[in-house]
């Protein structure tokens, strides 16, 4: 089995890691009942004698001693850090780890890529050495940040180009925040196109999210659970809902309930890779099956279901209901509506008490009201995992390569355009040494290529599907 | 003469597991309507070809497992080990850490070489256990990567290192919805290459096994353990002991050879699919009697029409009638509706299976022009019955059935490759348009051959 490490930066991309690692263990915590140290715990988590001083400490196998997250945390302020690091989550993260400033980007992506990015680059690469020689035999980065700050956005992006070049073989998932566009930081357009960039050259896979739709989610959870009608009442122990059993045990941040979501994502994402099943899905069949051509590496995700009822018997109309909840635009962790848009390829990763009949069920059904490319009209990839997520019977995970980013991105672009076109808060880019106007023509006309090629798919969408001729042979 | 199996991949090693399992319980079952000597001559006829034996007593499978990543192989091991009636060799297994993420130009191109020496070691263990080695049966999907792509290869290998012996591939082809976006590609490329090293090819289909599920055996939420049983049930019909030319308690010793023998009379035509009466669930069956010119006119009504399930057989279908000229050239699309054999084998278990009567299957018109009947069709028997069924028929025949399938994926396929889609993830390994276009050439010349039959 294959290891992952996850390297969050910023504000946004450690809260978000927090809230991972702590559902993690939870998770691990109810599947592995004896405690042993196997091979599911080791893909995020290693086994440490804490008595034995230095490094020499790791153990492979046996009871589980002391785990350890295989996680950098990067950010260029100390506040987000340090208090995870005092947190209750303290142990489970290894103080040699981490990189910290003190002063922090100041919202500049110029300031995190390009002058913490050439301050620190040692550093990271030693960090990064470190944790993979870790690991047996390591699959995949996950990089957690946000696209409008400056540390997450900045120095998160520079991370990529290092990752690329130092382990070219190993995959680098990227979970990316975009603003909405209520966002406050004025200078987020800059920064997140100026990301962009980066992330269409060097990110294997991308998967956007954002707070508005973060929010939305939570605002109709709330109102299931405040409403008290009809005997709903949400299952206890639900991992989207509830910190009971959690390591944390303070909700009082506002973003908690919506980290906790990306949390969720990420865990069932690699849940098929981690655990058993009847039909297996490991990380690099994510890309191999939903990145038709390398620039289209953008996956809208969602997620289902995100409350259950209290009711123990879900029967098999709940069971397709997740199906038609995933496609949903509600149900999107970005403001896109895939069903109406051209999908060039869709995954389904379902996890608990699912078999392939209810599967092959559901994309019947759901298959004549979405659109699918021509050249992919059975564009499917499916994975079974036996072990639901803890406190639901099962899940659903779906990831679609599909043209309903486009508007975000264009909305981005425009947002750009009316700062730029006024030269508004640029000095405070180009006085940051390596940083010209260029790097903004170069970084807006890469989203504009990018958008161009989600135009020409769409442009096929009402095309009828042409028969190409096939090869003639002589007989 | 014993049959080395080698088990690739997820899908390979949970049917693996299934056909063992079926053929041992069939092998020791007590329902076998027939007397003890010939109840120990056939089990023993089923050892000799699938398992060896280990000091305690607990026969082990003749298997090699292979797997790039380790869950599926640590829950096959441990399954059959919890049996407790079987169990696969202890070091029989080869096993890395990370999969092949459903590129077949990974699996073939990188694991492949790479892990070839351990791979053909533990095969070569395997063979050297034999008194006599009929061949190799390989189970393998074509959807992913590693049953495809180091199907592919290792069958290649055997091809080099065996040349003597015999290789059956058994294939899964998969649903016709997706269940692997690229599994058009991985299928075609597969299929390509295995025309050019294997001897016969057993397809078994992923949505005909799923309706026999559904309508046979009233299953209602169904899981893939239930259609790898079903799969094994039907090859465990084909696979189990039949009696030789002297008859009771004398069977065959070379399955491989026979069946190659009786089914693949010429090298362009190499697929072979399996049709097994009766299937159903055990609650019916208990109700249920059967004849044997009843299963016999079903059979045949479901090769003609090619139905692949006792439900829902077309009997308007009707062969040719003989003495007119045979048909020319079709024109590709044109509708299928009679399914021309190039040969077949009739194979009865169970009760009263002497006077079981089989001249409808003799019928010239059932067959292509170039083989006598009395050369394309064969017929093997045991009065031992076959795992509950009191009577059983199966029949594996070289006809057209796979024909609009195999066309239906060649097409989904070169769509695709028009588009040039996902090409950069093969091209990555070495596997470039090239080879795409060699692979397309070859299989729109089998699809042809086959229609113009």
């Amino acid at each position: 089995m294959t290891q992952s490490v996850v390297v969050q930066i910023g504000q946004c991309g450690n809260q978000i890691g927090c809230c991972f690692w702590d559902l993690a263990l939870r998770e691990h915590a109810a599947v592995n009942q004896k405690g042993i140290y196997d091979e599911a715990i080791s893909s995020f988590f290693r086994n440490v004698d804490t008595r034995v001083a230095g490094d020499g400490g790791s153990i492979s196998k046996g009871k589980i001693s002391s785990l350890k997250a295989r996680a950098v945390l990067i950010d260029m302020e100390e506040g987000v850090v340090n208090e995870i690091l005092q947190g209750p989550l303290r142990d489970v993260f290894d103080s040699k780890q981490l990189i910290t400033d003190i002063s922090g980007s100041g919202n500049n992506w110029a300031m995190g890529h390009k002058v913490f990015g050439s301050l620190y680059q040692e550093q990271i690469l030693e960090k990064l050495r470190k944790s993979a020689e870790h690991c047996d035999c390591l699959q995949c980065f996950f990089i957690i940040h946000s696209m409008g700050g400056g540390t997450g956005s900045g120095l998160g992006t520079f991370l990529l180009k290092v990752l690329e070049d130092e382990f070219p073989e190993v995959y680098r998932f990227v979970t990316s925040i975009y603003p909405s566009s209520e966002d406050d930081v004025i200078t987020s357009p800059y920064n997140s196109i100026l990301a962009m960039k980066e992330l269409n050259e060097h990110a294997d896979c991308v998967l956007p999210i954002d707070n508005q739709s973060l929010f939305d989610i939570i605002s109709k959870i709330d109102l299931v659970v405040n409403s008290g009608k009809l005997d709903t009442t949400v299952k206890p122990k639900s991992l989207v809902t509830s910190s009971a059993g959690a390591l944390k045990k303070q909700h009082k941040k506002p973003f908690d309930a919506m980290n906790n979501i990306v949390a969720n994502l990420l865990l069932n994402l690699t849940s098929s890779a981690r655990f058993e099943g009847s039909l297996n899905m490991d990380l690099n069949e994510i890309s191999m099956n939903l990145v038709p051509f390398p620039q289209l590496h953008y996956l809208v995700s969602s997620l289902t279901p995100l409350y259950t009822l209290a009711d123990v018997n879900i029967p098999p109309r709940r069971l397709d209901q997740m199906f038609s909840d995933a496609f949903s635009k509600d149900h999107q962790l970005m403001r896109a509506d895939p069903k109406h848009s051209l999908y060039l390829a869709c995954a389904l990763m379902v996890r608990g008490n699912v078999q392939i009949s209810d599967l092959r069920r559901n994309i019947e059904r759901l298959k004549p009201s979405l659109r699918f490319v021509s050249w992919n009209q059975e564009g499917w990839k499916t994975s079974l995992c036996s072990v639901p997520p803890v406190g639901h019977s099962h899940s659903l995970l779906a990831l679609a390569n599909n043209t309903c980013v486009k508007p975000t991105f264009v909305e981005l672009r425009e947002r750009f355009m009316r700062l730029y076109k006024k030269k508004a808060h640029l000095h405070h880019y180009l006085q940051v040494e390596g940083m010209e106007e260029s790097c903004f023509t170069e970084a807006v006309s890469s989203l504009s290529a990018l958008i161009q090629e989600y135009n020409q798919l769409d442009a096929t969408k009402s095309m009828p599907v042409a028969d190409i001729p096939r090869l003639s042979i002589a007989m | 003469m014993s049959i080395v199996t080698v088990q690739l991949g997820q899908c390979g090693n949970q049917i693996g597991f299934e056909v063992f399992d079926t053929l041992f319980s069939d092998s020791h079952s007590s329902q076998g309507l027939c007397s003890k000597r010939e109840n120990e001559a056939y089990q023993a006829s089923c050892k000799e070809r699938f398992f060896s034996e280990e000091e305690n007593g607990v026969p082990i499978a003749r298997a090699v497992l292979v797997d790039m990543e380790p869950k599926v192989i640590n829950q096959t091991l441990s399954k059959a080990a919890q049996s407790g009636r079987w169990k696969y060799g202890q070091h029989a297994y080869f096993c890395q850490k990370q999969g092949s993420g459903n590129n077949w130009a990974y699996g073939y191109s990188v694991h492949g070489p790479r892990h070839e020496e351990s791979i053909m070691n533990l095969i070569q263990k395997e063979v050297e256990k034999c008194d006599s080695l009929s061949g190799f049966f390989i189970i393998m999907s074509m959807a992913g990567g590693t049953g495809s792509g180091i199907g592919a290869f290792v069958t290649q290998n055997l091809q080099d290192h065996y040349a003597h012996s015999l290789k059956m591939n058994q294939i899964i082809w998969p649903y016709g919805t997706g269940e692997v976006i690229v599994q058009n590609y991985n299928s075609i490329l597969t299929l390509s290459h295995l025309y050019r090293s294997s001897d016969a090819l057993l397809v078994h289909e992923n949505d005909a096994v799923h309706k026999i599920c559904a309508k046979l055996m009233n299953i209602k939420q169904i899981s893939f353990s239930d259609i790898n049983q079903v799969l094994a049930h039907q090859l465990g019909s084909v696979f189990q002991p039949v009696y030789s030319a002297e008859g009771s308690f004398h069977y065959r010793r070379n399955p491989l050879g026979d069946l190659m023998e009786n089914l693949v009379p010429h090298p362009e035509f190499k697929m072979l699919g399996v049709r097994n009466i009766p299937q159903m669930s055990e609650n019916s069956l208990a109700y249920s009697t059967f004849t044997w010119a009843g299963l016999l006119k079903h059979l045949r009504q479901m090769l003609i029409s090619n139905a692949k399930m006792e439900e829902g057989i077309d009997w308007q279908v009707r062969p040719p009638i003989s003495g007119l000229p045979p048909l020319g050239k079709m024109p590709l699309n044109k509708e299928l509706h009679f399914n021309t054999s190039i040969a077949n084998l009739a194979i009865l278990r169970g009760k009263d299976v002497q006077s079981a009567d089989l001249e409808g299957f003799k019928d010239p018109a059932l067959y292509t022009s170039w083989l006598e009947p009395v050369d394309a069709f064969n017929v093997w028997k045991t009065q031992r019955a076959f795992s509950k069924y009191e009577k059983s028929a199966s029949l594996v025949s070289n006809s057209q059935f796979l024909v609009k399938p195999l066309d239906m994926i060649v097409g989904k396929a070169w769509n695709m490759f028009a588009s040039k889609a996902y090409l950069h993830q093969y091209t990555k390994f070495g596997i470039e348009e090239e080879d795409f276009l060699d692979s397309f050439t070859l299989l729109e010349q089998v699809v042809a051959s086959y229609y113009n039959l």
